[in-house]
């Protein structure tokens, strides 16, 4: 089917095409070009904004924002943007992170939207409209937001306080069959004084380890400190059977990968 | 009807004008009205990097690129890289090395190839590895691929000193 594709200098302008029906928006084309040539009919207009703020990296004072248009291959060439890299550059090969936003990613269902796993842990914040929501309420509505996210800010983590691992099938770079990401606060002794755990694959977009988050302050991460947190890391998943792996399988290497990533 | 829209970009550096239907993908474009079928569509979903292309020097997917977004701008396809009947030291890697089976991998292998090697003119293997990990070869096992492009990053490093 024809699609028209429609561009706007300014967020406000696309965001008030975007109300029309069959309508929405595009990013970098890797969710909303590839719904197309599935045969999606519930739009026939693309809309998109050329402001190039949405495409703007700005990092100061040890917090981040990165603009809906940025690219993972911006993120991860970025010499300021080191510590969570990782999470930019597992999003499929070299083309793909040429393409893909960090927009697109949050809305991106699974197995898809490793780096709003990240994003998650990191505790960003969105931003929509004139609005900023906390991305654990955003992801919770986010097939209902009517508006534009036009970026995303968070604080930088210190040295060594995050963490990221995918596990996929097809090496180095395939569909994921779980992504983890964790932020863990330590103190100068080594104990856990604040956590965030992040999964992706264990439900229809990513969710927190809160169990897992609890257990794990106060314990060091050791193989004794990690072990009632990682025992505790599939409470409440909801992991989808998928071509890639099944829900049985997911649950079951959860805490494997988990526990690695605690211990690396 | 469906409305159709003009789109002007540079083909391998060859100034190109078409009018397209709204909505079609770069790779669509490419094949059908511009006729370079030397990219070719494998997944459709950004999946197996078959119709990998180079757009102003970045590599992108153009099965998940709108025309329309190109406009203006500078592709490279496999289509262009040899020169006066030369093969390109890619091409010719490729061919030495069997590295090709069936082919219908090779355009996107060589174009990501190409992205590397423009960057990064004497890559490790890991390098190599990383910057065809969005390509799907069914066929060869990519161990001839791999070492072709080491092949073909070597012969130009040669040819340079």
């Amino acid at each position: 089917m024809p699609l028209s594709l429609q561009t706007f200098a300014t967020v406000r302008e696309a965001r008030a095409a975007l109300a029309g029906a069959g309508t929405r928006y595009l990013g970098g084309g890797t969710l909303a070009v590839r719904a197309s040539n599935e045969g999606d009919l519930s739009f026939d207009t693309l809309v998109r904004s050329s402001d190039p703020d949405l495409r703007r990296i700005d990092v100061s004072s040890g917090e981040a924002r990165l603009g809906a248009s940025v690219t993972m291959a911006s993120i991860a060439q970025h010499r300021d943007l080191a510590a969570i890299a990782p999470a930019a550059r597992a999003i499929g090969g070299p083309a793909i992170r040429n393409m893909a936003t960090v927009g697109g990613n949050l809305f991106a269902p699974t197995p898809y939207g490793d780096f709003a796993v990240a994003l998650l842990a990191l505790g960003a914040k969105v931003d929509i409209g004139t609005e900023q929501m906390d991305i654990d309420a955003f992801l919770l509505v986010r097939d209902k937001i009517d508006a534009i996210v036009s970026g995303v800010s968070f604080r930088l983590p210190a040295d060594g306080a995050f963490r990221f691992a995918k596990a996929s099938r097809v090496k180095p770079k395939g569909v994921s069959v779980l992504s983890i990401a964790a932020l863990i606060d330590s103190d100068a002794t080594g104990t856990v004084t604040g956590a965030r755990i992040a999964l992706g694959c264990m439900a229809d977009r990513p969710i927190r380890a809160k169990t897992a988050e609890d257990l794990l302050v106060g314990e060091r991460l050791t193989e004794q400190g990690v072990a009632k947190s990682v025992a505790a890391v599939s409470d409440g998943v909801r992991p989808p059977t998928d071509p890639v792996a099944s829900e049985w399988y997911r649950r079951e290497v959860l805490p494997v990968h988990f526990r690695r990533l605690l211990l690396r | 009807m469906a409305k159709k829209v003009p789109i002007e970009l540079t083909l391998n550096g060859e100034e190109k004008a078409e009018f397209i239907e709204g909505g079609t993908t770069l790779l669509t474009a490419l094949r059908e009205k511009f006729g370079d079928t030397s990219v070719k569509g494998g997944c459709h979903q950004g999946t197996c990097g078959a119709c990998t292309v180079l757009v102003d020097g970045e590599l992108r997917l153009s099965c998940l690129t709108l025309a329309e977004t190109c406009e203006g701008q500078s592709v490279e396809t496999t289509g262009g890289l040899s020169r006066e009947g030369l093969l390109h030291p890619l091409q010719r890697a490729f061919l030495d090395g069997f590295a090709a089976q069936c082919g219908f991998c090779t355009p996107g292998m060589i174009m990501a190839a190409k992205a590397l090697l423009d960057h990064t003119p004497n890559p490790s293997r890991n390098e190599v590895v990383e910057a065809l990990s969005g390509n799907i070869c069914r066929c060869t096992g990519y161990e001839p691929i791999i070492n072709a492009v080491l092949a073909a990053a070597s012969a130009n490093s040669h040819n340079a000193t």
